[in-house]
This record gives structure tokens, sequence and C-alpha cells, in this order.
């Protein structure tokens, strides 16, 4: 299979772009006047979110309506709307702990019952669920269809966790990169390094999104040869005097 | 809509009404589940814990998970999906006539077991009383919810394991709403944000379920 310059270039530019915000982050950027060396989480943590509750969740929500909505209705949707389901249980996993580093010495604990943190943990349940229902229904039709319906109604929560922090007193603080009238709150370094760390998490998803979805379809395709296999041998059976 | 929805809510507290399930199992598994809860508090804190609230939503969390698994196992029964089908009865109708029972069931059950919290844990009965209407609305939503997750989780070998996996999730924020504004009833606090919280999910359990329950069932 040919493969377009793009597809080639996806891999070795996320690696390059999470080194560069590696080494921005780590090596580049002053310790932070009250947070001190801790802050330097705070250039993974947010890109992680993003590409958990948005970027991810988003693309299996969208592929899901999309496969709900008859016009649209491809087994190509119902497949990426499971791998980008996969990789958004990855990130809320990883989210949930790099928050957890943070706040342990920040908040003196490594778990606080926290709008944010609780919505964001019953998200991750919302994933796990999502794949356990898929693994459950063996027919493809009545599981694309099952699994479409679950993401949709799980993607209620990623609003709740959105505004969480201004509905309710959180100990999670508030928006960190933008105020609420789009003013920057963060700049030089800080913030190129932030913008960076969001483009190759970004791009990290893509790839890992792509690499799975070939997955899937290879067993796809194995599973419908090893049907096709045993549909021959039975045949051949038949035919035997 | 409206129509099939009142028959289909008479049909299944028809059946339950016959059966007796409700009033010899479910009721006395939630009796249990909140005396169980007050021995596992302790007895020094039982009888004034502010826990009282959460006690009381789990117990119903559990109890609506049990009607749930009882109304599917029913509908699961050979032929009565397909008489269903057959009588071409509009799906929105049918979820709005099984949320709509399985909500009397729940109220009923719920009612018992507010009664209980005020004799075994201690609640006040004035800021229970006060309680009651979010109660409703959050057990309302809760039926609504339990309905919806019933249609995805199927009726198959793994139903009874699907569904508390796939229900809880959703049920987490029903859960810690209700048992704020609970909290808020007896002992004081922010009340409208938790009745939002419990109206919200209402509309959008109720509106998700109009919308794919039919595709549910098709599928």
């Amino acid at each position: 299979m040919m493969k377009s310059l793009a597809t080639r270039l996806l891999g070795p530019l996320t690696l390059v772009l999470l080194a560069l915000s590696f080494w921005l982050g780590l090596w580049v950027t002053p310790p932070d006047r009250v947070q001190g060396d801790l802050v330097r989480l705070v250039y993974v943590h947010p890109a992680m979110a993003w590409v958990a509750l948005y970027v991810s969740f988003g693309t299996a929500t969208i592929a899901s309506a999309l496969y709900l909505w008859k016009r649209t209705r491809s087994a190509t949707l119902d497949r990426v709307a499971a791998c980008a389901m996969e990789v958004s249980a990855v990130f809320i996993a990883l989210t949930l702990i790099t928050g957890s580093i943070w706040g342990r010495p920040t908040w003196g604990v490594w778990w606080a019952w926290d709008a944010r943190l609780t919505s964001t943990a019953i998200l991750g349940v919302f994933a796990l669920a999502y794949l356990a229902l898929r693994r459950a229904i063996e027919d493809p039709s009545a599981r694309a269809t099952r699994s479409a319906v679950f993401a949709i109604v799980a993607a209620i929560n990623v609003p709740i966790i959105h505004f969480s922090v201004l509905w309710w007193k959180t100990l999670h603080q508030g928006a960190t990169v933008f105020t609420a009238n789009r003013t920057l709150l963060i700049h030089g370094s800080q913030a190129w390094t932030l913008l960076v760390s969001f483009v190759a998490f970004t791009l990290l998803f893509v790839w890992l999104l792509r690499a799975r979805y070939r997955l899937e379809i290879a067993r796809d395709t194995g599973r419908q040869s090893a049907l096709h296999d045993a549909l021959e041998a039975r045949r051949r059976e038949g035919a035997r005097p | 809509m409206i129509r099939v929805a009142l028959l289909v809510a008479a049909k299944d507290l028809r059946v339950e009404g016959r059966s007796r399930v409700l009033l010899w199992q479910v009721v006395p598994f939630g009796v249990v589940a909140l005396v169980l809860a007050g021995l596992a508090l302790g007895p020094d804190q039982a009888g004034r814990s502010s826990a009282a609230p959460g006690m009381f939503y789990l117990v119903m969390l559990f109890v609506t998970l049990l009607m749930v698994a009882r109304s599917r196992a029913i509908d699961a029964r050979a032929g009565t999906r397909d008489s269903v089908a057959t009588l071409g009865l509009d799906p929105a109708g049918v979820f709005l006539g099984k949320s709509l029972a399985l909500a009397i069931e729940l109220w009923a059950t719920g009612a018992l077991l507010l009664a209980g919290t005020v004799v075994v844990l201690h609640t006040g009965l004035s800021g229970t009383l006060s309680a009651a209407p979010n109660v409703a609305i959050t057990l309302g939503a809760l039926a609504a919810a339990g309905v919806l997750h019933g249609a995805l989780s199927g009726s198959g070998e793994g139903a009874a394991t699907l569904l508390p996996m796939l229900s809880l999730p959703a049920f987490a924020p029903l859960l810690i709403a209700g048992e704020r504004a609970y909290s808020a009833a007896l002992y004081g606090g922010a009340l409208w944000e938790w009745w939002t919280i419990s109206l919200v999910a209402l509309a959008a359990y109720v509106g998700l379920g109009v919308l794919l329950y039919g595709v549910l069932e098709e599928s």
C-alpha cells in the first residue's frame, strides 16, 4: 500500500514535537514563582486532558452520531469511534495520573473529591464501559448501533467536566491559558511550550488512531478470511464421497 | 405517543402488581440494605450521621438496577418483543411508558426508604419531607436512565453483568446531585444547583430515550 508523504511524516513529526515539548518543558522554561518545578507537569497534563476529553472523545461521539444517521452509516465510522474511544480511555487514565502526581505536593492528597476530578473519573468509567459493551456483543450491526448510542449518552459528561470549574467551587483551578474574555494568561517560553505540547499530543492522537484503525481492519480481514476458510473446509467435507 | 406510554406503563405496573416482586423482594432488599448501611456506619455514627442521604441514594441505585434487570427479563420472555414489534407501537411511547412505570415503582420504594432513614438513620422529618420533591425528580431521572441503559445492555447472556457497568457511570451524577440536595434540605446549604442537575438530567435522559430507544430495540 502506497503511503502519502503526510502519513509517512506523521510518526517522526510526532516524536520530534514530543521530544521538543519535553526539552522545552524540562530545560528551557523557568520554574514557576509559586509552584516551582511542579509547573513542568502543567506542560503535559492539560494537553493530555485536551486529547482525552475533546479530541478523542469528540471524535468517538461525532463518528457515533454519523453512524446512527442512516445516510452516513458505515463500518468505517464504527471502527473510528471504537478506536478513538480506546485512545480516549488511555488518555483519561494519563490525565488522572499526571493530575494526581501534581495534586499530591500541591493539595497534600493524591485524590480530592472535586467536581472536575470526579466527573473526569466518571468519563473514564464510561470509556471502559463502552469497551466492555463492544466486547459483549457478537453481532457487528447490533454492536455498532448500541455502542454508538452509548457514546452519545456518555458525551453528556464532557460539557459537565468543562464547565465544572465554573459551576462549582472546585479545588481544581479554573481556566489557566485564557480568561473568560479570551485574554492570554501565560506568556513567553511557557506559552510556546504549552502550544508545542498541545500540537504534539494532538498529532500523537492522530498517529495512535491511525495505527489502531489499521489493526482493526487487519483483524476484520483476518476474521473474514478465517470464516471463509472454515466454510470452504465444510464445503469440501460435504463434497467428499 | 402519550397513549402508548400510558398503555405500556399500565401493562408493566399490572405485571408488577400480579407478581408482587416489588413488594416481597425489592422493598425488603432495600430495607435490609438500609439497615446494613447503618451497621456499616457503626452504632455511634448511624444515629447522627451526615452520610444518611448518600446511603439512601446508594440503596435506591441498587434497587433501580434490580428493577431494570427484572423489567428486561420480563421483556426477554419468548414472544414479548415480537408482539410489541407486531403491534407497531411507537418506540418513544414504549420508552416513556416503561420509564413512567419504573419511576412509579421507584417512588413507592423511595417513600418507604425515606421513612426508613428517619427511623434507622435519625434524619429530621421536616428536612426529609422538604427533600421529597427533589428525590422524586432524581428518581424519575434514574428511571429514564435505567430504561435506556437496560435497552443498551440488551437481554443476552452477558446483560446481567453489563447493566451495572453501563449504568453506574450514568447514575453517578444523579447520585451526587440527589445526595447534595437531600443534605442541603437536612442541614442547609445551596440547593438550586443540585435541583438544576437533577432536572437537566431528567430532561436529557428522557430526550435521549425518546430519540434513541427505537434504534436500540431495532438492533
